[in-house]
């Protein structure tokens, strides 16, 4: 049966189409308005307002808990202390992908994790012999992001906790509307953002509480199509687009390393051991990483010309997309070296933006190939370039 | 020994920064020279009130080229621009006319005053959107030279012939069509509701000392769909900040590629030796040398100002000389105390977009009949913009910024007495007209700046208060704007170059005479 998250009485009313998508069994808004694309401005120039409840989320406390989490994700935990939040894959004994998700460190000996699959069972496998309890709390727990440029000033309004002073990947217990919640300044789309997580009997009044500030904070709630928009431009990664998790696939090939994915910089390989190291340390030491995972711009006018021999006018995605797209070396489509995994015509920079997997020889910035187009049913070859990501990079995220 | 560069750019408009960044990025040493003290020309952000931010001339963002935004990477450099969804017309009756962003609730919309109008929507629109394909190419060619074609110009024309001809005849005719008519008849054409076809042929006569029943309008109405072809969405909006951001985005990627920009540099003379220009001489006696000098000012400030009539041929100063400017629109910006109630609002999401005063096509016409022989409307036309709905940094928290485009007030509507007092009487009527709409106006007003054509002229250096550089009619667009022969963006003086509005494609935030020219000056290709 599909389940409503703990807003839903409030998302299901502004959702003027009733256009809802799963998003781990839970029903998630693909849009509120008709327009996504009007979502999508408003997060990059006013405050989009999401539940993000079907977040799976792990309260890990204990002694140990944090030696727990660095032994499970590749990034180095060690400069983690209360208040701190980190993104980090973590990765099977071969190295290879199996989710991603942020570790929160709420207090001393309790952290929180979040992840888009199920993971309680893969805590537990690893934390044989660590003296930790751990504890599903994705239904004891529910969320609201608020990302966009407003977005700061509009949650300064519902607590008293001094958000100038949380920093980008930080974390904090505060009152968000008298109800006691964690913020963190967090988000899937690169730019200015909160996350917050409160109980389920309090989501209501949270989301009525931000709402009525709506209309002097240019807040409107935002659904998938426009959070996909923003989170390629922020150069973000998405499961079942830029990766498969290695536990949902039988077949090695649809796997990928961090190193692979791009994501290379966050494996402290000389420190901790963790779970896929040894693996990865092999992996670098032999140069035998199949891809890596890049940011490319696509040459517009190619696709105009090409349009104009159907005597059209340019015509560009209206949203993002999410591949496989097939890259290949040369414009007659006869060296086949990679794909692109999720793309969109970016209405901000006015560029067509596309993260794709290339072999690493070609992930240098500024490597030239040429992606597929499909323009009438006819497979065209357009050109692409490295570029660097991410593609949208505004001070404020940090600032 | 003075300053050399190896261009300089003579004023600092959104144009002028443009062909200025495209040239740095190029890797020339370029000097921009703004006589004011701030960048942007009209386009141009200014606190004349405190705490309240004034888009003070131009409002809205609809023409900007996505190549530019692009090439320069404007958006890294702060260049957001709010879409606008909404278009609201209240009426004297108290009810109201609300485009939509989503046709479908402009349909059910206009249904209420028409179903035949209603099903016209999509008509309308497709053969709108057909007709900007159709003329789209010409933004990005250099016009060809008709008196003289060069082989390369022979081979612009066959391609647009070869591209028109793709068209179809019924896109053809429909071109012709638009070309001649006024835009009231053009519009009448698919609806009969008054105030659907005011609205409709309000935007042929913007900035255009003619009405909406004046043959020729109908074309400039087609220049308001050539944004809309560059993306799904309707690509007009308001930049956050104000417009005068637009033109810092691109003064700051102009400044990253290495160009020096200086304000408060008014340039009185172009130095010309042996017919060729050499470098700029300011009014402070300062001088300036490079190879190349472009001037982002309009004609009449560019040949009849800037430059000694004696460089120039006599038939060429005559050209100038007639190129009409006739400056047809005023503009009031307000700071007001809270948000206006207009007629028929039910939700002030509405007014976040244009609100346009044109109940209609007889009223503008009427609007347009009270400034023909001097003077200003006693009944206005108007398009007004809150932008600090959207943008809650032009405005301390619950106030607002109003700003009011006028059509119709003439350059020379000050023969008629004293310069201020016509001033005051023209501010007076749009704010008593506006009354009408919004009764509850003039009790939020805060400050009022009421700029004349006159005022323009003086402010930004717009002859005649033009806010195009020059009318956008057909006789002055393409390979005769400004004249004949020098639609090229090159001028009768060696290295001195054209990159404003007044050369073509024209005015509006477009960016494209700028990039245009630049890529003239550097021998056909831009650095990209």
């Amino acid at each position: 049966m599909t389940r409503l998250t703990p807003f839903h009485s409030r998302t299901s009313a502004l959702n003027e189409g009733q256009r809802w998508e799963d998003w781990e069994g839970f029903l998630a808004a693909t849009m509120y308005g008709l327009d996504p694309l009007v979502e999508y401005n408003t997060i990059r120039l006013g405050c989009g307002l999401f539940d993000v409840s079907p977040l799976h989320k792990y309260e890990v406390r204990g002694p140990d808990a944090q030696a727990l989490l660095q032994r499970m994700v590749v990034r180095n935990l060690a400069p983690s202390r209360p208040g701190r939040a980190f993104y980090t894959v973590w990765c099977d004994d071969k190295g290879k992908i199996v989710d991603d998700g942020a570790v929160f460190h709420v207090a001393k000996n309790h952290l929180r994790l979040t992840s888009t699959l199920p993971s309680l069972e893969w805590l537990i496998d690893n934390s044989l012999g660590f003296d930790v309890t751990i504890e599903d709390v994705s239904e004891e727990l529910v969320g609201i992001a608020l990302q966009g440029p407003t977005s700061r000033d509009l949650l300064q309004k519902l607590t008293s906790v001094d958000l100038s002073a949380l920093k980008f990947w930080h974390c904090t217990d505060a009152d968000v509307g008298g109800r006691r919640s964690l913020i963190s300044r967090t988000g899937y789309t690169g730019d200015l953002g909160f996350e917050i997580f409160v109980r389920p009997e309090d989501a209501e009044k949270i989301w009525d509480s931000a709402m009525a500030l709506a209309p002097d904070y240019q807040m409107r709630p935002c659904g998938l199509v426009a959070l996909d928009m923003a989170r390629i431009e922020a150069g973000l990664l998405q499961i079942d687009a830029e990766f498969i998790s290695a536990k949902q696939t039988l077949f090695e090939v649809q796997t990928i390393s961090p190193l692979e994915l791009g994501v290379g910089w966050m494996c402290k390989l000389d420190g901790d051991f963790f779970v896929g190291r040894d693996a990865l340390i092999k992996e670098k030491a032999n140069g035998t990483s199949r891809w890596n995972t890049v940011g490319i711009e696509l040459d517009v006018t190619y696709i105009e010309k090409y349009f104009r021999e159907f005597g059209m006018p340019l015509h560009l995605p209206e949203r993002s997309w999410i591949g496989p797209v097939p890259i290949y070396s040369d414009e007659a489509q006869e060296d086949h070296i990679g794909r692109g995994t999720s793309g969109m015509w970016s209405p901000l920079l006015k560029k067509y933006i596309v993260i794709a997997r290339v072999p690493p020889h070609y992930a240098k910035l500024g490597s030239r190939f040429w992606i597929e187009e499909m323009i009438e049913a006819k497979a065209f070859s357009i050109p692409a370039r490295v570029v660097e990501m991410p593609f949208f990079d505004p001070p404020r995220k940090k600032a | 020994m003075a300053d050399t560069y190896d261009a300089i750019v003579v004023g600092g408009g959104h144009n002028g920064l443009t062909c200025a960044a495209y040239l740095a990025k190029a890797g020339q040493k370029v000097l921009v020279l703004e006589r004011r003290h701030v960048l942007g020309g009209a386009a141009v952000t200014e606190e004349i009130y405190p705490g309240f931010k004034y888009s003070v001339c131009s409002y809205v963002v609809s023409l900007l080229r996505p190549e530019v935004t692009r090439e320069l990477n404007l958006s890294k450099h702060g260049l957001q621009i709010h879409p606008s969804e909404y278009v609201y017309l209240p009426m004297e009756n108290g009810d109201r006319l609300i485009m939509h962003g989503n046709p479908q609730k402009t349909r059910e919309e206009f249904r209420r005053f028409s179903k035949k109008d209603a099903d016209r929507v999509r008509q309308f629109e497709d053969v709108m959107y057909r007709m900007a394909f159709a003329v789209k190419p010409i933004l990005g060619y250099k016009p060809p030279n008709m008196t003289a074609p060069s082989l390369r110009d022979l081979s612009t024309l066959k391609d647009f012939g070869g591209h028109l001809r793709e068209l179809g005849k019924d896109t053809f005719h429909q071109l012709t069509k638009i070309m001649t008519m006024s835009a009231d008849d053009f519009v009448g054409e698919f609806f009969e509701t008054p105030i659907i076809r005011a609205m409709h042929s309000l935007s042929g006569v913007i900035g255009t000392m003619l009405g909406p029943k004046s043959p020729g309008t109908a074309y400039v109405l087609l220049h308001h769909y050539m944004g809309d072809l560059d993306g799904a969405f309707s690509a007009w909006g308001a930049q956050k900040g104000g417009t005068g951001m637009v033109s810092e985005a691109i003064a700051s990627a102009a400044r990253e590629y290495g160009a020096e920009i200086r304000v408060n540099a008014p340039v009185s003379q172009i130095i010309i030796k042996n017919g060729t220009a050499v470098g700029v001489a300011l009014e402070n006696g300062d001088e300036f040398y490079a190879k190349t000098v472009a001037t982002g000012c309009d004609p009449h400030v560019s040949f009849r100002k800037l430059v000694d009539e004696k460089e120039l041929p006599a038939d060429f100063v005559r050209a100038i000389d007639n190129f009409k400017f006739r400056g047809s629109s005023g503009k009031l910006n307000m700071a007001l105390d809270g948000l206006p109630k207009f007629n028929g609002m039910e939700d002030p999401r509405f007014m976040s977009g244009a609100i346009d005063i044109c109940p209609s096509t007889d009223y503008v016409e009427q609007a347009y009949d009270d400034a023909k022989y001097g003077g200003f409307s006693k009944r206005p036309a108007m398009e007004i913009c809150i932008p600090s709905i959207n943008d809650p940094s032009m405005a301390p928290p619950g106030k607002h910024m109003m700003s009011i485009f006028v059509q119709y007030c003439s350059y020379d509507m000050d023969q008629h007495g004293n310069r201020d007092q016509q001033r005051e009487a023209f501010g007076n009527a749009v704010i008593d007209t506006l009354q009408e709409f919004c009764p509850n106006i003039k009790d939020l007003i805060l400050h009022k700046q009421v700029l004349t054509p006159w005022d323009l002229e003086q402010i930004f250096g717009l002859t005649e208060g033009n806010i195009f550089h020059g009318e956008l009619t057909l006789d002055q667009l393409f390979f005769s704007r400004p004249t004949a022969g020098y639609a090229d963006f090159r001028t009768p003086i060696r290295n001195y170059w054209q990159c404003g509005s007044g050369a073509h494609p024209g005015g509006g935030i477009m960016a494209m005479p700028g990039r245009l020219a630049a890529k003239e000056i550097l021998g056909g290709t831009l650095v990209i």
